[in-house]
């Protein structure tokens, strides 16, 4: 026993040797996981930044965006995150009032988002639109707007996600509020028997789909995108809705008072310029926020393009999260 | 000796001040609590209540059919295939719950083997998996190999003798039962049952993901919401005690099951049992193995081929995989020794306890208060000591250490079912022979324990270190850019779209585990007949 003690004091001791840091200059990031896979634009984004600027980031990757806010929130004013990279606006406002973040100083008006940006702290650095994705084969007229998925047949089914535990889940909630208001629970009521299954989060449900389970799940609209340039097939495609999709607007913030507020402004302004741009569509599947170098891939012509694009204001999704999610809970679990 | 006593109580400072250490962290972060609020809430009274029952039921059948076959697999010695299947018992409980469920699903799912046949039959087709029954399934799935193998070593236990008589008195299988068999189990499997009850209990993907909607959802759930979604600590604090509380209510109230009975010391001369002979009990036994091979293998299989159809090259060519596979390996190997010390020195001190100082309650209370750990929900864990390491320490350079600590004590639990019952064995047949000989310290444990006690030792190890292996919770906590371990790859992959490269992994990953079994139980328990 004591031997063990004493490996385990060994153990930790060279731990903390071996991230002992050098001179170089470190930017320490904050992210989730799939965005530093090595599937994910992080290898690729780390090489092209670390070429320009003589310094070293350092990724410090957590399960997902509401993981991110929820280590900010415990580390307070000792984090060691220079920057953040991960959140979405559904999670800007908690993100802001924590009074972590520093306002950046970017021009950022060449930004070619549906919407206009104008938060004076987060930079987004890419966006998408949920979607009902659909297996062609099995579904071969798909629902054309979200009236049509929630009045629809019960015995097509779909499969969703916790808006508890994923952000998905919790994108689909907004998108029936947006829509649906005061009638929302009422919509849920409605929706429930499609419902094959609520997952924790999206990847048991589009694993699930992807085996069959049920011909409709709720995803992206650039999901397909992945099956045709990887997979060369056009199988799977998005629903185009007639009320609008709802949208997900990925952003990062720089930590005020960082040693490294310097390098971390740099990077921000990296990240909206072609050397990030460039990697988004196909390792995080998403639409660039700015002019990427050559357009987007010709495949992404094929996608289906939002007539409306839906969002509430962070301050308003901040403000009514809880009693919307507790609306969600009392309409589905009847 | 007050010597003996040490190495329990250093367990438990470890288990104190890890277990402790996070719940401190946690009520500091949350500031004022205001106990039972959460109660107000008829949703969450609802979910109290449903993860109770689920649990219960889930228990029940994951242990009730595990008697049947251990009993079987006990009286069949030489069936065909049986130390292939017991190993293979082993690999479900540590696969990544996804990776089950995806095997579960490939059979009773919508369009799984079942529902083909059905098809295929031309009868309609069924849809049962995603409610109550899709979370026993998946439970059961999960947890009867488990308890089936760590019910199976209490059949060793019966000595010789005990058979000899039997045998002598003419008894039938049901009277071999009652009388000898069931006074036997009596005493493992609240134990057991408690372990599988703790884990369906914390069970949280399986629930979501089977259970069809928000409905069926675990106290776990609404833990998960409150750290991460609402950053709420002292709801997240109430949660946790109650998951704790309701747990150890139960697991006390199943401890009061255990008859107390001292194994008197026999000669231990081979002897077989008087029931294996007859035609029925070799149909019933035959029976009841095949259908629960079918059952635990088929979503195996299904894993297995899965994988097989995916890009298996490209897969294996991955620098980044092997990597993984070597953190994986390290990172299961201490926590898997750590455990199996910590469990042996604090097994050592209940034993103490109960055979030198007469104190059988107290030793049973040690044990079961530490296998309530299970309950404790890894995120509970590694917030709590987040929030109280973060302020004094560069958590991120001490993460894999954490992570090696956490595993440890999350495998405790199963380092005391295993290797308890033998250990307090070896202390009542050779206690009075030591003595008498002299023989105490290491040259006890050298001659007398290490040579009885290396193959519950070797599956112990084993089943810490797969378990850690298969672990997601802890590792996702602290991960880094540089510690991503095996399963954070697998789903690395899933979050990519890369679904069949994934299912590649977790073939990958089911052969490190199994890997792990076959080598650590045979290295370290040596050969011969389980």
């Amino acid at each position: 026993m004591h031997r063990f003690l004493f490996s385990i004091a060994l153990a930790l001791g060279s731990l903390s040797a071996l991230s002992a840091s050098a001179e170089t200059p470190t930017l320490t990031i904050y992210t989730y996981n799939s965005f530093t896979s090595e599937w994910g634009p992080g290898p690729a984004v780390t090489k092209a930044f670390e070429a320009t600027c003589a310094c070293k980031i350092e990724w410090v990757a957590l399960e997902d965006g509401a993981a991110l806010l929820s280590r900010l929130q415990l580390e307070s004013k000792n984090t060691k995150a220079d920057l953040v990279l991960g959140l979405d606006t559904s999670l800007t406002a908690e993100a802001a009032a924590t009074g972590l973040f520093a306002p950046h100083a970017l021009d950022l008006s060449h930004l070619k988002l549906p919407i206009a940006w104008n938060d004076p702290v987060f930079v987004p650095f890419d966006y998408g639109y949920f979607a009902v994705v659909y297996d062609k084969t099995k579904l071969p007229k798909p629902p054309t707007s979200l009236k049509e998925l929630i009045d629809g047949d019960p015995s097509q089914k779909i499969l969703l996600q916790d808006p508890r535990s994923s952000t998905p889940g919790l994108g689909f909630m907004l998108w029936v509020k947006e829509v649906y208001g005061d009638q929302a629970a009422a919509a849920w009521t409605r929706l429930k028997p499609r419902v094959l299954t609520v997952s924790k989060g999206w990847s048991e449900s589009y694993a699930l789909f992807t085996q069959g389970e049920a011909p409709m799940v709720l995803s992206y609209t650039t999901s397909p995108a992945y099956h045709i340039i990887e997979e060369k097939t056009d199988k799977y495609a998005a629903a185009a809705f007639a009320e609008g999709h709802y949208m997900q607007v990925e952003v990062a913030g720089r930590i005020a008072g960082s040693p490294e507020s310097e390098l971390a402004e740099k990077f921000l302004a990296f990240m909206v310029s072609p050397g990030f741009q460039d990697q988004i569509p196909t390792t995080n599947w998403m639409y660039p926020v700015s002019e990427s170098t050559g357009g987007l891939p010709k495949e992404f012509g094929q996608l289906v393009q939002p007539g409306k694009s839906l969002l509430f204001a962070p301050e308003e999704v901040a403000a009514h999260r809880k009693q919307w999610i507790d609306e969600w809970l009392q309409a589905m679990s009847q | 000796m007050i010597r003996r006593l040490v190495p329990g109580a250093l367990t438990f400072l470890l288990l104190g001040l890890v277990i402790g250490g996070a719940f401190a962290g946690l009520l500091r972060a949350a500031g004022t609590v205001d106990y039972g609020g959460f109660l107000e809430s008829s949703y969450t009274r609802r979910v109290v209540a449903f993860t109770i029952w689920q649990a219960l039921l889930s228990a029940l059948l994951s242990v009730g059919p595990a008697i049947l076959v251990a009993r079987a697999l006990a009286r069949r010695p030489s069936f065909p295939g049986r130390a292939l299947l017991l190993r293979l018992f082993g690999l479900p409980l540590v696969l990544p719950t996804l990776v089950g469920i995806l095997g579960v699903v490939a059979i009773y799912g919508q369009s799984g083997l079942f529902n083909r046949l059905l098809a295929g039959l031309h009868l309609e087709p069924r849809q049962f998996l995603y409610s109550l029954p899709g979370i026993l399934i998946a439970h059961a799935f999960f947890n009867l190999p488990l308890a089936t193998r760590l019910l199976l070593p209490a059949w060793s236990a019966i000595p010789g003798e005990t058979w000899r008589l039997a045998t002598q008195l003419g008894m039938n299988s049901r009277q071999v039962f009652r009388l000898i068999e069931w006074p036997l189990l009596r005493q493992v499997l609240p134990g057991v049952a408690g372990i599988v009850l703790m884990l369906c209990f914390t069970s949280f993907a399986v629930v979501l993901t089977l259970g069809g909607g928000p409905a069926n959802s675990t106290i776990e759930v609404a833990l998960y919401q409150a750290v991460r979604f609402e950053f709420d600590l002292g709801k997240a604090v109430q949660f946790a005690l109650l998951q704790v509380a309701i747990c150890g209510a139960l697991v006390v109230a199943g401890q009061r099951f255990v008859p107390d009975v001292p194994l008197t010391p026999t000669a231990q001369r081979p002897q077989d049992r008087p029931d294996i002979a007859a035609w029925g009990g070799r149909i019933v036994d035959t029976a009841v193995l095949l259908a629960a091979a079918a059952f635990v293998l088929l979503p195996l299989a299904a894993v297995l081929r899965n994988g097989l159809a995916g890009p298996v090259g490209a897969v294996i060519a991955d620098r980044a995989l092997w990597l993984a596979v070597a953190r994986s390996l390290a990172v299961a190997l201490a926590a898997g020794l750590l455990a199996t010390a910590a469990g042996w020195g604090l097994l050592l001190t209940s034993r103490e306890l109960r055979l030198r100082r007469y104190r059988p309650r107290a030793a049973a209370t040690m044990e079961t208060v530490a296998s309530l750990v299970l309950v404790v929900s890894p995120l509970v864990i590694g917030t709590g000591l987040f929030a109280l390491l973060s302020p004094v320490a560069d958590v991120f350079a001490i993460g894999l250490a954490l992570v090696v600590i956490i595993n440890a004590i999350m495998g405790l639990p199963y380092v005391i079912r295993t290797l308890g019952p033998p250990l307090m064995r070896v202390g009542e047949q050779h206690d009075r022979l030591c003595a008498s000989l002299g023989i105490a310290g290491w040259n006890r444990l050298r001659l007398v324990e290490w040579p009885l006690l290396r193959r519950p030792v070797g599956t112990a190890l084993a089943l810490t270190a797969a378990l850690t292996v298969g672990d997601l919770g802890v590792i996702a906590l602290f991960g880094t850019q540089d510690t991503a371990t095996l399963p954070l790859l697998l789903y690395q992959r899933m979050a990519a779209y890369q679904l069949d490269a994934a299912a590649v992994t977790a073939v990958v990953l089911a052969a490190l585990c199994f890997g792990l079994f076959a080598i650590i139980e045979r290295g370290v328990g040596g050969h011969g007949r389980r």
